[in-house]
């Protein structure tokens, strides 16, 4: 291991911090703006040579872009494969820029500016991938940031645009705005009655889709989902907004109709099940992360519906991103086997659990 | 009708596209039909219009079919039917046509209404590549102990910042 985290404004966790609104349910807020810089081929498409001058274009102007004072650059592509592991744990870099897919390994060139606030996925699909990632349920304050650092850095670096089409992309899914919003939410009450099925249909006709907890071909986890918008053409960003906002706090009422219906209907076998889920967090000697995953979804709902107390969401964030398997290397600061990580993520989790909820019940 | 590119005017040239199996309607306005290379000065003569557009309609034709290649990147349409990716922001203009009915299909509509943009001017593109390149040069002196050519570039640097 040769990141030093501590390097990141706040190790790159803020967004963790449960500051946004109706944190409870959705863990975080992100907003991505794909953009070309005007004169090379596409990522996939471009030369050694040529990645490494966009790169090196974006670079020199960094310091005249204000929304990335401050900001870290960090050569994903010169890191060796745990590191880029780490960073796509933390959701900082997608799984295509770490070079995590089979199909897509790591490209010359592929990097990552972070501030605070920001940041900026070099030659990832696209040469640029401008994004804006918050805690809890917060677009609007996310597009404004991800908005001025566009114009700050188109302003700098011509970006592929055509009058018609909009911004130009590798994909023809982004065409147009190049701007995919996404919410992940936690919806273990709709999952729990089974009405999840009818909200997930009725998101695609509104034309919104929904993810697992990476983003792209993930599964679901955890019963945790990314909502996002499907299309990027033919609609101003705000309206894209405007309806993604409407439909996910539709979600969240449903969702908490459907604890309200469980608490009422079938109150001791919940308060039964999310019990043994915090007994078994609490108590167990080895975790996969799957079982971690779902048994802190469960613990999740428990201090939702104020079961269990003294448990902060940001504890139960943090545990979701510390708990994975890149992570639990980072701080034993060497690598693990499967069955060494299953006992270090239990022995992480119960000492998170002790300090904070102690034995309760 | 209105024109399929503009939604503005009315369209007046019609042009019918085959790609493999799919038979696909385009309706001009003669603005619109002009820019992408349509001739329409015969649809208010008496010329040979016939003969015309038959010759835009085959020209398209050939232009669209599965081997059109982008003259900046040489990818072909075959290449992103295969990979669903584009080579370049040119390809977007080398396979118009087809990309505009997939843009169609996708979202539903081809006409970005969203944030306008204009790029930075040429001026201040090439004061920023002078200055990478003075920065490379600067980073070389010092690296290679030149300290009075490294003093001349600050300078130089400083200026055009």
């Amino acid at each position: 291991m040769t990141l030093d985290l501590s390097l990141l404004p706040d190790g790159g966790t803020r967004w963790l911090d449960a500051s946004g609104e109706h944190s409870n349910v959705v863990l975080s807020t992100r907003i991505r703006l794909a953009r070309n810089v005007e004169g090379f081929a596409f990522t996939g498409k471009a030369r050694d040579g040529e990645r490494l001058r966009v790169l090196a274009k974006v670079r020199d102007v960094v310091q005249h872009v204000p929304s990335l004072t401050n900001a870290v650059l960090l050569r994903v592509d010169e890191m060796p494969p745990g590191d880029r592991l780490l960073l796509h744990e933390r959701h900082l870099v997608s799984k295509e820029l770490a070079g995590l897919d089979t199909q897509h390994p790591v490209r010359s060139g592929a990097a990552v500016i972070l501030s605070d606030q920001v940041g900026v996925m070099v030659n990832e699909e696209d040469h640029l991938r401008l994004q804006a990632l918050r805690s809890g349920f917060e677009l609007a304050s996310a597009h404004a940031a991800v908005r001025r650092l566009d114009e700050e850095l188109g302003g700098r670096v011509p970006f592929s645009y055509h009058q018609e089409f909009g911004f130009l992309t590798a994909c023809p899914t982004n065409t147009g705005t190049g701007m995919r919003a996404s919410v992940l939410i936690h919806l273990p009450g709709l999952v729990l009655t089974k009405e999840i099925g009818k909200v997930l249909a009725g998101l695609q006709q509104m034309g919104l889709t929904y993810r697992g907890l990476y983003g792209e071909g993930s599964e679901v986890v955890g019963n945790f989902f990314q909502i996002s918008n499907q299309t990027t053409l033919g609609q101003a960003e705000e309206e894209l907004l405007d309806k993604l906002v409407r439909v996910v706090r539709h979600v969240i009422e449903r969702e908490e109709e459907a604890r309200r219906v469980l608490l009422r209907e079938a109150g001791y076998i919940i308060e039964d099940k999310l019990w043994r889920a915090f007994g078994t967090l609490r108590y167990a000697r080895s975790l996969t992360f799957d079982e971690a995953m779902n048994y802190l979804s469960g613990v999740r709902l428990a201090v939702g519906l104020k079961l269990i107390h003294g448990l902060s969401v940001y504890t139960l964030n943090k545990l979701l991103i510390f708990s994975q398997s890149a992570h639990l290397a980072y701080s034993e600061g060497r690598a693990l086997t499967e069955s060494e990580a299953n006992l270090v993520r239990a022995r992480y989790v119960r000492q998170a659990l002790a300090s904070e909820a102690g034995s309760q019940g | 009708m209105l024109c399929d590119s503009c939604k503005e005017r009315d369209a007046v040239v019609h042009l019918t596209q085959i790609v493999e199996s799919a038979v696909t309607q385009l309706h001009l306005c003669e603005k619109c039909a002009a820019e992408k290379g349509v001739e329409t000065t015969a649809s208010t003569s008496a010329g040979p219009l016939a003969g015309l557009l038959q010759s835009a309609q085959q020209q398209m034709l050939g232009g669209q079919g599965d081997a059109a290649r982008c003259a900046f990147c040489s990818s072909t349409l075959r290449d992103f039917r295969a990979s669903g990716r584009l080579g370049c922001a040119h390809c977007y203009g080398a396979f118009e046509i087809s990309l505009r009915e997939l843009l169609r299909r996708v979202h539903g509509n081809s006409r970005h209404a969203g944030r306008r943009y204009e790029p930075p001017r040429a001026e201040l593109l090439e004061r920023d590549s002078t200055l990478g390149e003075l920065r490379d040069r600067l980073r070389r002196a010092i690296e290679s102990e030149q300290f009075e050519l490294a003093a001349d570039l600050r300078d130089r640097i400083r200026v055009l910042e």
